[in-house]
C-alpha cells in the first residue's frame, strides 16, 4: 500500500471520547525520576510463568543485574532497577487487587551499573542472536499486555509473517508516554523497529500514529526511510491501538476471529517495546525503566516520567507534585481499559503506561437502568458485536446465548459501555460471560 | 528541587476510599433521561403548531395527558413496589403522554385522555416490565385502543384556524364532512376514503380527488391548516422537530427517509396507473399522521429494530402497510396500525439482521 499521498487510516466502529486529557501532559518532556531509597520489583510482570528469583536476602546487587530468571519459554527475565541490597521477598498490592510477591531492594544511592552486554551490529547479525538478547533483557510488551517479546518474535514456522506494525496510536485518553517517546527519541523507536524487522525477517515495517500526534509523525518521518520504516497516519478514533483494528487500518487485513495477528501475517509491537529493543541490542541494557504518564486533572504537575520498575505509585504521584484536589479513583493504564486500584503502594511494572488520578466527581459510579435499545453500542463496537444483546444474555445468565453471539470475540475496549445512555456495566458483563464460558469448557 | 516544593497541600485519601470499578472509567455524556428530555424538546415545534391551529384547549389536552401518564406510572410503581421518583424522573412517561396527546383529536374530552394514559402506561408499557421492555409503542397502543373503543370521539375533527380567506372549495369540503357539527369537518384523508374510487384513466378519474388534492392546498397542508390530531397537522413543525432529533443523534435517519420514501413510491405508482384510486404522493406526504409517525413514532428506540439494516426493513414495512391501509383499507389513515404491526415484527427483524462479527469473513476465506 502506498503512503505517498498522506492517507488517514481507520477501522469500522469505535468512539471519540470527549475531552481526552492528553493536553495535560503531552507538552511536557520526559523527566528522569529522582532516585528512591527503596524499590519493590514485582516478580510476575509478564504473561505466562513468573520468573524464578536468583537473589537472596542480604545480597548486594548492581543496576541491570539479574534478579529473577525466566522460567520456561513464556516467561521473562527480571533485572534490578538500581544498585543496593536485597531485603527479601515481600507481598505488595498488585495491579489486579491481590497481594503479589515482590523483591524489595534497599537502594545504596549510587545507582551503580553492572557490566552491560556488548552491542550487537544488528544489520548483519544472526536473528537468533538478536532474539536471545531480547529474551535476556527481559523484554515484554510495554503497551499493556506484557507478553514476552521473545515469544512474540518466535512465530511458529508455518505462520508466514510479512508485516511488522509498531503501535504508536496511543488511543487511550490521557496517556502521552508513547507520544513523548516518539517525539524525543525517534531514532531509538525507528532503530528498534528495524531490529525487530530483522528478527522476524520482515522488511515491510509500519509505525501507526494517530494524527493528533503530528509532531511525533514529523519527527519519525524525518528519518524513517533510513531505517526502511513507513509511517502510517491513523484517524483519532478509539480503539485505534487495538491490535486487530490497527492491522485492519494499516493493511486492510482482518485477523480471523479467535486468531492472533500472526494469522493475518502481522506482528504488532508497542513503540515503547521497540525502544527497549534498541536499548537491549545497541546499548546492551535490560528493561528496568520505562516512560509512564502521571496525569489527571487533580495532579499538580502532570507529565511523563522515566520510572524505574518497582517505584511505588505514591512516589510517582509525589514526583508530579502531588494532588490539588482529592482524587476519587486511581487507575493504572488509561481510563478506557486501565484498572482501578485500591492502594497507592502498587509498584510500577514493565507495562505501566499511565498512572491516572480521576477527581471524585468523575469517579461516580452510575446506577444502571434497563436497555432502551438505542443501538449506540452496535455502532461503537469495533468488533461488530451486539453488546446490548450480550449484556441481556448475561443479565439473564444465558451464557450459551452469549457464546452463540460471539462474546468470546469481545476485546473489552469499553466503547459500548462508554456510549451506553443506560450506563450498563457492559464490559463487566462480557468478562463474566467469558469467564463462565471458559469454566464450562473445562 | 527541594523536598518541600514537592509536597502537596492536599492529602491523598487512604486506599480504601478510592472507588473501585470496572473499566471504562469514562462515560459519554448522554443518559436515558437526557434522551427523553431531548425528544420532548424536539416535540415543542409540533406542540406550538397544535396550539396555534386548534387553540388553547389543545395545550390543556397535552398537559393533562402528560400529567395523567406520569400519574399512571407513579401509581403502577407504587402498586408494584418500584421506586416511584426514579422511574418518573427518566421522563419517559411524560414523553409517552405528549406523544399520545399529539395523536388525539383537538376536541377530545379530558376523561378520554385519562383512559388513554392508563392504556398507554399500564397496558402499553408497564405490564411488559417498564421502559425498554415494551414491544409496542405505548402511545400508539393507547391511540388505537381509544380509536376502536370510542370511534365517534376519536374521529371528530374541529376545523383548524384558517391562514387566510378560506376558499370556496374548502368551505364546501367542511360542510360535506361526516358530522353535522358546524365547527367540525373531515380530515383530507377522511375525504379521500369516502370518495368512491374510479378504476379507469378517464379525465373524471384524474379529477376524482380534486376537492382535497390540489396545488391550492399543498402549502396550507404543509404549514398545518388541515383537520387532524393535535400534533400531526403541521408538516413544517414536524420537520423542524425531526431535524432536531437527527442533530441530537436520537434517531436513525434511515427510518423517516425510508418510511416516507416508501409511501411516496407506493402511492405514486398506484396514482400513476389508477389516478381515480388514490391521490398524488405529495398529498399523501402532507396529510395524516405520516410525518409524526415517521419522525417520532416509528423511530422509538425501544420498539424499533436495533441494527441499521433492520431499521430500513422496518421503515419500508411501515410505509407499505400505511399505503395499503390508506388506499384500500376501511380506515382513512394507517400510520398507527402499520407501526404497531411492524413493532410486532421487530424481534424477527433483529434475528434476520444479526451482524457478522469482525474477522469471520476472513476465517471462511482461510478455510477454503
Amino acid at each position: 500500500m502506498s503512503k505517498s499521498s498522506r492517507e488517514v487510516l481507520s477501522f469500522q466502529g469505535g468512539i471519540h471520547p470527549s475531552g481526552d486529557g492528553k493536553q495535560l501532559s503531552s507538552g511536557n518532556p520526559i523527566q528522569i525520576a529522582p532516585l528512591l531509597d527503596r524499590y519493590r520489583v514485582m516478580i510476575s510482570q509478564n504473561v505466562g510463568k513468573p520468573p524464578k528469583p536468583v537473589v537472596k536476602p542480604g545480597d548486594t546487587v548492581k543496576k541491570y543485574q539479574l534478579l529473577a530468571e525466566a522460567d520456561g519459554f513464556v516467561s521473562a527475565n527480571l533485572h534490578s532497577p538500581t544498585s543496593g541490597k536485597i531485603i527479601g521477598i515481600v507481598d505488595v498490592p498488585g495491579p489486579m487487587g491481590t497481594l503479589v510477591p515482590a523483591i524489595e531492594i534497599e537502594a545504596d544511592g549510587l545507582d551503580e551499573a553492572a557490566e552491560t552486554w556488548p552491542p550487537i551490529a544488528w544489520r548483519d547479525a544472526d536473528p537468533a542472536d538478536l532474539l536471545k538478547r531480547v529474551g535476556d533483557a527481559g523484554l515484554v510488551g510495554m503497551g499493556g499486555a506484557a507478553f514476552p517479546t521473545r515469544v512474540k518474535f518466535s512465530p511458529p514456522p508455518e505462520k508466514k509473517i510479512d508485516t511488522l506494525i509498531l503501535n504508536g496510536a496511543e488511543c487511550e485518553p490521557y496517556l502521552t508516554a508513547d507520544h513523548r517517546l516518539m517525539l524525543e527519541h525517534p531514532e531509538k523507536v525507528l532503530e528498534g523497529a528495524a531490529i525487530s524487522g530483522r528478527m522476524l525477517g520482515v522488511s515491510n515495517i509500519y509505525i501507526g500514529v494517530e494524527v493528533n500526534k503530528e509532531d511525533a509523525i514529523q519527527a519519525l518521518g524525518r528519518r524513517a526511510s533510513e531505517y526502511g520504516v513507513k509511517i502510517a497516519t491513523l484517524k483519532v478514533q478509539y480503539p485505534q491501538g487495538s491490535e486487530k483494528q490497527l492491522i485492519m487500518a494499516i493493511t486492510g487485513r482482518a485477523v480471523p476471529a479467535g486468531g492472533l495477528p500472526m494469522d493475518a501475517g502481522c506482528v504488532v509491537q508497542n513503540v515503547g517495546t521497540a525502544a527497549a529493543v534498541t536499548d537491549a541490542v545497541v546499548s546492551g541494557i535490560p528493561l528496568v525503566e520505562r516512560v509512564t504518564t502521571v496525569t489527571g486533572e487533580v495532579v499538580k504537575n502532570p507529565g511523563n516520567w522515566m520510572l524505574k520498575i518497582g517505584t511505588p505509585v505514591i512516589k510517582a504521584i509525589e514526583f508530579a507534585g502531588g494532588v490539588t484536589a482529592e482524587p476519587g479513583k486511581l487507575i493504572l493504564g488509561g481510563p478506557m481499559m486501565g484498572f482501578a486500584q485500591k492502594s497507592f503502594d502498587v509498584p510500577v511494572s514493565k507495562n505501566t503506561s499511565g498512572i491516572l488520578l480521576l477527581p471524585v466527581s468523575e469517579a461516580l459510579t452510575y446506577g444502571s437502568v434497563g436497555c432502551i435499545r438505542c443501538g449506540r453500542c452496535l455502532e461503537a463496537c469495533p468488533m461488530n458485536l451486539m453488546p446490548c444483546l450480550l449484556g441481556n444474555a448475561v443479565e439473564g445468565e444465558k451464557f450459551d446465548i452469549a457464546a452463540q453471539n460471539h462474546v468470546m470475540d469481545c476485546i473489552e475496549c469499553g466503547s459500548c459501555a462508554y456510549v451506553c445512555p443506560a450506563h450498563r456495566p457492559l464490559v463487566q458483563h462480557m468478562r463474566r460471560a467469558k469467564a463462565e464460558i471458559r469454566k464450562r469448557k473445562k | 528541587m527541594s523536598e518541600n516544593e514537592n509536597k502537596s497541600e492536599v492529602r491523598l485519601p487512604s486506599g480504601s476510599e478510592l472507588v473501585l470499578s470496572v473499566s471504562p472509567h469514562l462515560t459519554g455524556s448522554d443518559s436515558v433521561r437526557r434522551i427523553m428530555y431531548k425528544v420532548l424538546l424536539s416535540l415543542v415545534p409540533a406542540a406550538v403548531a397544535g396550539v396555534f391551529f386548534f387553540g388553547f384547549y389543545a395545550l390543556v389536552v397535552m398537559l393533562a395527558t402528560m400529567l395523567f401518564c406520569i400519574g399512571a406510572e407513579a401509581l403502577w410503581c407504587k402498586l408494584a413496589g418500584k421506586p416511584v421518583m426514579g422511574t418518573i424522573a427518566d421522563g419517559s412517561a411524560a414523553l409517552t403522554g405528549l406523544l399520545l396527546a399529539m395523536n388525539l383529536p383537538p376536541g377530545v374530552p379530558l376523561w378520554v385522555c385519562l383512559v388513554g394514559a392508563f392504556i398507554a402506561i399500564w397496558l402499553g408499557k408497564q405490564v411488559f416490565g417498564g421502559l425498554g421492555h415494551n414491544p409496542f409503542n405505548p402511545a400508539l397502543v393507547a391511540r388505537v385502543g381509544l380509536l376502536i373503543a370510542l370511534p365517534a370521539i376519536m374521529t371528530t375533527w374541529p376545523a383548524p384556524r384558517s391562514l387566510g380567506e378560506p376558499e370556496a372549495a374548502m368551505i364546501e369540503r367542511n360542510v360535506t364532512g361526516a358530522t353535522t357539527d358546524a365547527t367540525s369537518g373531515a380530515t383530507p384523508l377522511g375525504e379521500v376514503s369516502t370518495t368512491p374510487k374510479i378504476l379507469d384513466r378517464t379525465p373524471q378519474a384524474e379529477m376524482n380527488f380534486s376537492s382535497v388534492d390540489s396545488d391550492r392546498y399543498y402549502w396550507r397542508y404543509f404549514l398545518g391548516e388541515k383537520g387532524g390530531c393535535i400534533g400531526e397537522t403541521s408538516v413544517l413543525a414536524l420537520l423542524i422537530g425531526g431535524i432536531m432529533l437527527i442533530c441530537f443523534n436520537l434517531i436513525n435517519w434511515r427510518v423517516p427517509i425510508c418510511y416516507i420514501g416508501t409511501v411516496a413510491v407506493f402511492t405514486g405508482l398506484v396514482n400513476f396507473f389508477f389516478p381515480g384510486v388514490t391521490p398524488t404522493p405529495l398529498f399523501h406526504l402532507l396529510t395524516g399522521g405520516l410525518m409524526l409517525g415517521a419522525f417520532f413514532m416509528a423511530t422509538d428506540m425501544v420498539t424499533s429494530p436495533i441494527t441499521g439494516t433492520g431499521c430500513i426493513i422496518f421503515a419500508i414495512g411501515c410505509g407499505i402497510i400505511t399505503s395499503v391501509i390508506r388506499i384500500w383499507g376501511n380506515y382513512p389513515e394507517g400510520v398507527s396500525f402499520s407501526i404497531l404491526f411492524m413493532n410486532a415484527l421487530v424481534p424477527l427483524i433483529d434475528r434476520w439482521c444479526v451482524r457478522q462479527p469482525f474477522g469471520y469473513v476472513a476465517k471462511r476465506e482461510v478455510a477454503k
